[in-house]
């Protein structure tokens, strides 16, 4: 198991002050609030740092995971010492009961108490609805014109027959409808926690999000296609075959198309009510001048088009 | 644990209307907390009445965001209004800076 510090999590002093570790959790729960940043890691650092204060707020756990000295460095193997805890005692264990968001170094430490509180709220006699689960998957732009079955793998804290917190991993297999588009969920009655007592079970919401695909953008149902063409497509106009999600299409390239100027195929776009468009912004490519016969036909072009592309700037 | 049953779930998208309380029920909080969110701006449901109140898929997702905010940061409903505005503001600018740069290539 690997050893966490707390400190550094939190970017504090070992002797920090209790109100200065505040205002680090506060700081850094706001920077990394998976609501409020999208990067990929902000889940992780946001658990981390809600870990680090947890222990570091709680002044008997501070003095407890103090005294296992200051030369451990996070992700040194480490397994507590025996009694390392003794003298101690806690006042809390998880603070909001969702044990699958902890470290197993937090869980080696302080996993006792918490096992302890959950077995005893559980024979109280007490009903609550099991916790939503949140989730994300991220599908194919092709799954969201053709719909598709993904397998989704979640871990999730139960309480086994003893009361005892343990992670369960579990695998489901979820249809994804056609016409989703990035951003949207599903919902899954019933696939999220246990409930407590005459409680029902919690739901599953999966946030769809779309891998990067090589050539095709999506922007709500919308889709982007960047498309090289040849100068002398743009200039003289041409019929091509252009891809799209749904099979290849033949589009008309009009005289004098520039760069980065946009056509749209309606329709074309995530089949939905009603569908998205499909964007196709032609990209201008140059051949390489590198043969004589290409150098000389640059030159025959500069010499009977005489084009300046930089008239409007005055030179 | 593997199971092997396709699970057919309901997609939140724009034709999905719920009613005041099934919005109160997906975020386990209480209606007055739900019409705390409307008077703030928050949510935006169709109907006049609060009886006949619309809220669409995305009201329940901000409702959804609304809850983490304020059990995770702590921050009052006013708080919570401007940060989603903020939210959305970024991520428009966002995906108009990703076309742009798109096009730019």
């Amino acid at each position: 198991m690997d050893y966490k510090d707390y400190y550094t999590i939190m970017g504090v002093a070992r002797d920090a002050k209790q109100d200065e570790i505040k205002r680090a959790y506060r700081k850094l729960a706001r920077k990394y609030h998976p609501d409020v940043n999208k990067a990929d890691d902000a889940e992780a650092r946001f658990k981390e740092v809600g870990e680090a204060y947890d222990v570091l707020k709680d002044p008997e756990k501070r003095a407890a995971y103090d005294q296992l000295g200051a030369n451990w460095k996070t992700g040194q193997d480490f397994n507590p010492p025996p009694n390392w805890d003794e003298g101690y005692e806690f006042s809390g264990g998880y603070s909001d009961g969702d044990g699958a968001d902890y470290s197993d170094f937090f869980e080696s430490l302080f996993g006792q108490q918490f096992k302890q509180e959950q077995s005893g709220r559980q024979q109280a006699g007490f009903n609550a609805r099991g916790q939503d689960h949140h989730a994300k998957v991220s599908i194919e732009l092709i799954d969201a014109y053709q719909g598709a079955t993904h397998s989704v793998t979640l871990n999730a804290a139960e309480l086994d027959a003893n009361g005892q917190v343990v992670t369960k991993q579990r695998t489901l297999k979820v249809k994804i409808p056609k016409g989703v588009k990035k951003g949207q969920r599903i919902r899954l009655a019933g696939q999220g926690s246990a409930g407590m007592g005459q409680g029902g079970k919690g739901d599953l919401y999966l946030e769809i999000d779309f891998k990067a695909h090589p050539f095709y953008r999506a922007d709500g149902h919308d889709v982007y296609l960047d498309l090289p063409i040849t100068p002398w497509e743009a200039a003289l106009g041409a019929n091509i075959t252009v891809p799209t999600p749904d099979g290849p299409v033949d589009l008309k390239i009009p005289a004098g198309t520039q760069g980065g100027s946009k056509m749209r195929l309606k329709a074309r776009g995530i089949p939905s009510t009603p569908p998205g468009d499909l964007y196709v912004v032609p990209q201008i490519t140059l051949p390489a001048a590198d043969t004589d016969e290409a150098k000389a036909l640059y030159q025959q072009m500069e010499k009977t088009l005489g084009y300046n592309p930089r008239s409007k700037l005055g030179v | 644990m593997i199971n092997d049953k396709i699970l057919n779930g309901l997609l939140l998208d724009e034709t999905t209307v719920l009613s005041l309380d099934e919005v109160c029920q997906a975020c386990s909080s209480s209606n007055e907390w739900v019409i705390e969110l409307v008077q703030e701006g928050v949510l935006e449901p169709r109907g006049h009445q609060q009886t006949q109140w619309q809220f669409s898929a995305r009201c329940l997702q901000k409702a959804h965001a609304a809850m983490r905010l304020q059990r995770d940061l702590d921050i009052n409903l006013s708080g919570i209004a401007l940060a989603l505005d903020l939210l959305d503001e970024i991520d428009s600018l966002k995906s108009r800076l990703l076309q742009l740069e798109q096009a730019a290539k």
